[in-house]
């Protein structure tokens, strides 16, 4: 009995090891961020970018309206990439597009937007990164689109011509 | 008399000190807890990059605002998912990586007694 059950667990462990191997070979080991979307968009006191003036969000971000939360700084490069599409987005009557300036300085800010236009409606002035961590973001660009106060859709990185479609798709 | 004062003044300001360092080590601690999530491998403690260094400012924040360190980390969870907690929280999805050191030393435990101790006996 004794000499039976001895290979028989060793095969078996082999066997668990094998699999549990096996599966981890074919996992990824990159961690993609996990999109945490139907979210209520937070609730809390922002620096306007333009105006000194602090405001709630609930105030930017009207009930009726689709809105496009888009979150760049003149030192991210990938931002430049995608800020065509913003401003091809702007023509849009039934979407607003909100920026967050990231951990800029107001002078590079305003250098950036007058060399490739100004697509933003409002823009939140977020020069700790604090917001965006409220917001549950990542880092630039991110934009998040938002329907009666709760985020719908989420892109982290730069916004493609897959995106720009899905947005518009939204729109219609 | 002289030394009587000087260890009441010493014991009086101590904790006030020890209060205001509080803040700094229950910070440290959260956030060595906390995953950065641009960076693999490192926790926001470690870490210096923009999206570290904004959520230490945000947990100091909330320290100010008088969260407790279990309200913090349900706070950052419900942004961004269980993974941004390094010690990962006790439920159903968890139990069995919990429970298997456990389970181990059990069964091992279980081993040895028969194999030894019974013998012996």
């Amino acid at each position: 009995m004794k000499n039976k059950l001895l290979p028989f667990s060793i095969t078996f462990i082999f066997v668990i090891i094998f699999i549990v191997f096996y599966k981890g070979l074919k996992d990824t080991n990159i961690y993609t961020p996990e999109s945490k979307i139907n979210n209520e968009i937070p609730l809390l006191l922002v620096d306007l970018f333009d105006t000194d003036k602090t405001v709630n969000t609930i105030e930017i971000f009207q009930s009726d309206k689709l809105y496009l939360l888009n979150i760049w700084s003149s030192w991210c490069v990938p931002c430049r990439a995608e800020h065509s599409i913003l401003i091809e987005l702007k023509n849009s009557d039934r979407l607003k597009i909100i920026g967050m300036n990231y951990k800029d300085t107001k002078n590079n800010a305003k250098n950036f937007l007058e060399e490739l236009g100004n697509p933003y409606d409002k823009i939140i002035f977020d020069s700790k990164g604090t917001y965006a961590i409220e917001w549950g973001a990542y880092g630039v660009p991110e934009s998040f689109l938002i329907s009666n106060n709760k985020v719908i859709k989420k892109y982290i990185g730069p916004l493609n011509t897959e995106s720009f479609e899905e947005i518009k798709s939204f729109i219609k | 008399m002289k030394i009587l004062k000087l260890v009441l003044v010493i014991f009086l300001i101590f904790p006030i000190n020890a209060l205001k360092a509080d803040n700094e080590v229950l910070k440290n601690k959260i956030t060595k807890n906390l995953r950065c999530l641009i960076c693999q491998g490192q926790s926001v403690y470690d870490s210096d990059s923009e999206f570290a260094n904004s959520l230490k400012i945000v947990v100091d924040n909330k320290i100010n605002e008088g969260l407790s360190e279990k309200q913090i980390y349900s706070y950052f969870q419900s942004k961004y998912g269980e993974w941004i907690l390094y010690d990962p929280l006790f439920n159903k999805n968890t139990y069995f990586l919990w429970l298997l050191p456990l389970l181990i030393f059990f069964i091992g435990g279980a081993i040895i007694f028969n194999k030894f101790i019974k013998k012996q006996k």
